[in-house]
């Protein structure tokens, strides 16, 4: 055996699973694609905005709720400030689900899920379905005529299917558990993941047949 | 499944163009806080009192004892439900498949002991009571029914006089006086809090209170008047004029139509359709068809026509 055959000997921040991770992280998300300061050219329409408003009524329901959650359930019903901080989160969220729909429908339309982005599509669809859950848990958690018809009404439906054995929509301590925590913080992660997998993968480019339809009538308008 | 080559997005490699994606994020949320805001200062947020058993109790003292009659022999919604709440029944099944019945009773429910008989041996002082309460246990189930029979006819011609109910009970034995108490008990407020008591101090759990209202006619009433009804498109809507969650539209939509509509297995059915609708979208991009049809109808030709319209005018210079 030569010299040059010895086995390399792993250095120790090759064999460190903090260093592994990190250059796995910088391998799949370089800082130019985590926060990019150019996109291709096709990136040019509103539809893209809504992607970032979906993210800005997110942040505006959390900061919104943290504010309700700090005071407790029953504070918005019995102070003006209060009612005010619950029409925000309120508003947010209707504001957050139009967004999110109309980014829906415009990724539907785009394909976005081509090009090795199924994952990315995943994630948003599992998103907006968790994301349903949680409004579904805040109207349950509201303590008023809202909170009580809608869980009376909703059990049969949750019941029939044995979710309820787990899942008491009329337990209001369980339903304020899930708002307040869980299916946040599924939402945002959830979010965050979709997020990353765009930055990694990013945006879908346009259908490369349709280019090719227009460049041969082009071609044939030129003969 | 692999997608078709039309369905391929091969990398970029034309041409880039500035953007600024904090700058974007960032104007976004000042829009969305300021939409909020306005909103809020507009129409505010809705908030109809909640309803409370004493409440039912003196406005509908007549459908109160109704009701808490069927619970006590059984016959109110609750008390033939199934699981979660008690074995009445087998539950609603989708073919062959029992998730209701499978998943069994987590939530015990025993309709006249919890919403009758536990909270009348709660009033203290009243030994009549008492041996009433005694005097209808102790009895064989014909003669409850035989009271409890007598006493609901007897509602029927019942008049309402403010919170006071003027009965005639002939028959009704023991279960005219013990009603009686337990009206005076609802009125009082005290069955809120009795319905609510458990080994622990501290309460989250309203399903007793919340069924038993349910049972009754004050909270469809309530719902009816604000178009909550399940064939008012139900829990979507939310009362007064506000949007609610009309991200719910689809689900609701199955109520409103046959086969659903007249099923005894609606919610099983509509539940069902809906997970597996649901499963659908998440995998949209792996259903053949499903996949290609924003390729079939070009809606991209719009959202990317600046592209395309560059891309022609470059093949044509």
């Amino acid at each position: 055996m030569s010299a040059g055959d010895v086995p390399r000997q792993r250095t120790a921040a090759e064999r460190s699973w903090t260093a592994r991770l990190r250059t796995r992280a910088e391998g799949a998300l370089p800082p130019e694609k985590l926060l990019p300061d150019r996109q291709p050219a096709y990136v040019a329409s509103w539809i893209y905005v809504f992607g970032a408003l979906t993210i800005a009524a997110l942040i505006t329901i959390v900061a919104s709720g943290m504010v309700l959650g700090l005071k407790g359930p029953a504070w918005w019903h019995v102070t003006g400030i209060g009612r005010f901080f619950n029409g925000i989160h309120l508003w947010s969220v209707e504001l957050f689900f139009f967004a999110m729909v109309v980014h829906l429908w415009g990724k539907f339309w785009m394909g976005a899920w081509r090009g090795g982005r199924s994952l990315t599509w995943v994630a948003g669809a599992v998103t907006f379905l968790i994301s349903i859950a949680t409004a579904f848990t805040g109207y349950l958690s509201q303590q008023n005529f809202d909170a009580q018809w809608i869980s009376t009404q909703a059990k049969d439906g949750l019941n029939s299917v044995g979710i309820g054995a787990f899942f008491n929509v009329t337990n209001f301590g369980q339903m304020y558990t899930f708002h307040v925590i869980l299916l946040p913080v599924a939402v945002v992660l959830l979010t965050a993941w979709h997020v990353l997998l765009v930055r990694r993968n990013g945006v879908v480019p346009p259908y490369v047949r349709a280019l090719a339809a227009e460049r041969a009538a082009r071609a044939e308008e030129r003969a | 499944m692999m997608a078709s080559a039309r369905d391929a997005a091969p990398p970029w490699r034309g041409p880039y163009r500035s953007y600024d994606i904090v700058k974007e994020v960032a104007i976004c949320l000042a829009v969305v806080a300021a939409l909020a805001t306005l909103l809020t200062i507009l129409f505010s947020s809705p908030d109809e009192r909640p309803s409370t058993i004493a409440q039912w109790s003196r406005v509908q003292p007549v459908d109160f004892l109704t009701t808490a009659t069927a619970e006590l022999d059984g016959s109110s919604d609750t008390a033939g439900y199934g699981p979660p709440y008690n074995h009445a029944a087998t539950g609603q099944v989708i073919g062959p498949i029992h998730l209701q019945s499978w998943l069994g009773v987590s939530h015990p429910i025993n309709t006249a002991v919890d919403y009758v008989l536990a909270p009348l041996a709660t009033i203290p002082n009243a030994p009549a009571l008492r041996a009433q309460i005694r005097q209808y246990v102790a009895a064989p189930p014909r003669q409850r029914s035989a009271w409890t029979d007598a006493y609901t006819k007897a509602l029927e011609r019942a008049g309402a006089h403010g919170t006071a109910v003027t009965v005639s009970p002939a028959g009704a034995g023991p279960v005219a006086p013990m009603m009686a108490s337990l009206l005076s008990l609802a009125q009082a407020g005290g069955l809120d809090g009795a319905l609510l008591t458990s080994r622990q101090f501290y309460q989250t759990d309203y399903t007793k209170p919340l069924l038993f209202m349910a049972d009754g006619s004050l909270l469809s009433d309530r719902a009816e008047a604000q178009h909550l009804l399940g064939d008012q498109w139900g829990m979507m809507n939310e009362t007064g004029s506000y949007p609610g969650q009309v991200w719910l539209w689809l689900y609701t939509f199955w109520y409103q139509v046959e086969p659903f509509k007249s099923s005894d297995n609606a919610d099983a059915l509509v539940w069902a359709l809906m997970m597996l609708l649901s499963l659908a979208f998440v995998c949209v991009p792996f259903i053949p068809g499903v996949r290609s049809l924003p390729r079939w109808i070009p809606i991209y030709r719009l959202i990317w026509r600046e592209h395309y319209r560059s891309q022609a005018g470059g093949a044509a210079s």
